[in-house]
């Protein structure tokens, strides 16, 4: 059962921020509910007003200029169905694909997702490997911050109480150099790792070299994390040998991050398949650099 | 701009038939739809959207009715599995559950024919994986997927 509670539908992003100021911490803006009522429900959040912001327009559009912006009210399932989306950026759809189950993605946006910020989202891990910006809006004016600032912990953004989350902007990226893998047997994943590879002449043939790696470890710290230290280990090397330092890749990644135990396992556990699924990904991404989609499966994992 | 917090009329269709209902801003469609309209046949399990006992179909679309707002269905079509069968005559989903032993304690069926239901809409001829990928989040307690997903394959095969 909820909490009664007072529902406003603003039809601009103007009215909802200017409701967002007015109410201060008594409102909650609302979109899919996928997250939001699992916590009122258990009284853990008792938010007296509701700001739908479904009904604003253009929090609901896909488009592509020089970036592609995903509005934040666009579900997991618009994502991953988008003809736009499934060219531009595949990877982002195939990830889409695969978030919970079909009526989480039915209902649940791409905003109510970051904005709530759960340590184990697969889109605040993916949007930190390509490099994704969010845009805030505010009374004062609008604001873009990179994903890395935006998620500051568990539960918590940089998003103040009067601004809204209006959506996210990817800068282009070879898409045929990424990946994402994650790993788990619960409902949210125990680890997930995504790989993006910048190659130098950028049109993916087999022979180039990694200009620029980023690789993203989420679900195993209170925010999803780059791990710089692994990714200097690879740049310059030629995607055909990415064999030889996959290794050392892996144990650097392990190394950058401080796991917690918990039901999703073991500190040294998930210290372990940092190492191991960072191999699996970069392993993933260098022979789509090349061209090649490999037939890989792993167990309890989804290769994206 | 100043909301609602007292209940408002909405207007769906049910199972075909059209009705208009005063609800609270608060009410969960779950609710609404076992104890108003008396149709028991979307359960109450997991209440967190992990299970697949609450699934109904919104415009087609598989939902979790323990977390969405009956509000939500203003102006929509909802079917519960009580819409499933015309009159006396089963849909084919519920024809090969019957015909593979795919209900057990039968809590989770209503959720896995309408997840089923909605799948074939989308794709007429699912592959054995994709219909796996498409019950990922449905859970029977039995264990009972085997037959279920032979049941669901059968009525693919003769779309096919």
């Amino acid at each position: 059962m909820l909490r009664p509670f007072t529902l406003h539908r603003p039809e601009t992003a103007e009215e909802a921020c200017a409701l967002l100021a007015r109410l201060g911490e008594d409102a909650v803006p609302y979109a899919g509910g996928t997250e939001l009522l699992l916590l009122m429900k258990l009284g853990l959040l008792r938010p007296p007003h509701l700001v739908d912001v479904k009904r604003i327009r253009e929090l609901n559009e896909l488009a592509d200029g020089g970036r592609l912006t995903i509005g934040a009210t666009v579900t997991h399932r618009s994502l991953e169905r988008s003809p736009l989306v499934r060219a531009r950026c595949p990877l982002v759809a195939s990830v889409a694909r695969h978030v919970a189950n079909v009526r989480v993605r039915n209902v649940g946006t791409i905003g109510g997702n970051l904005a709530f910020a759960d340590p184990h989202s697969d889109l605040a891990t993916l949007f930190l490997a390509l490099d994704a910006h969010v845009e805030l809006v505010s009374p004062g004016g609008r604001r873009e911050l990179s994903l890395g600032d935006f998620v500051r912990g568990p539960w918590e953004t940089a998003r103040r109480p009067d601004e809204l989350l209006a959506g996210v902007r990817l800068a282009p990226w070879p898409s045929r150099a990424a990946a994402y893998v994650k790993f788990g047997v619960h409902e949210r994943p125990t680890l997930g790792i995504a790989v993006a590879l910048g190659l130098n002449g950028g049109d993916g043939r087999a022979g180039a070299r990694i200009q620029d790696a980023r690789i993203a470890v989420g679900c195993v710290g209170p925010r999803p994390a780059r791990m710089f230290t692994a990714e200097a280990r690879l740049r310059g090397v030629s995607v055909d040998r990415v064999d030889d330092v996959v290794g050392a890749v892996g144990d650097s990644a392990a190394a950058g991050v401080d796991p917690a135990d918990d039901l999703h396992g073991s500190a040294d556990y998930k210290r372990e398949m940092v190492a191991v699924f960072v191999r699996r990904a970069l392993r993933v991404a260098a022979a789509r650099a090349g061209g090649v989609e490999p037939a890989t499966s792993f167990p309890y994992a989804v290769v994206a | 701009m100043d909301g609602a917090r007292s209940p408002e009329t909405i207007h769906l269709v049910v199972n075909g038939r059209a009705c208009d209902l005063e609800v609270a801003p608060h009410a969960l469609l779950l609710d609404v739809l076992r104890d108003v309209l008396d149709l028991k046949g979307a359960k109450r399990s997991c209440d967190t959207q992990v299970c697949g006992a609450c699934t109904v179909l919104i415009d087609g679309m598989a939902v979790s009715a323990c977390t969405y707002l009956a509000v939500e269905a203003d102006g929509r079509a909802v079917l519960t599995v009580e819409g499933l069968a015309e009159g006396e005559t089963l849909h084919p989903l519920q024809r090969a559950f019957l015909d593979a032993g795919a209900v057990q304690c039968g809590f989770c069926t209503s959720g896995m024919l309408l997840t089923a239901r909605a799948m074939l809409a989308e794709t007429t001829a699912p592959s054995r994986q994709e219909v796996l990928h498409y019950l990922r989040g449905s859970l029977c307690r039995c264990t009972g997927y085997r037959k279920i997903v032979e049941a669901i394959m059968a009525v693919a095969e003769t779309a096919r």
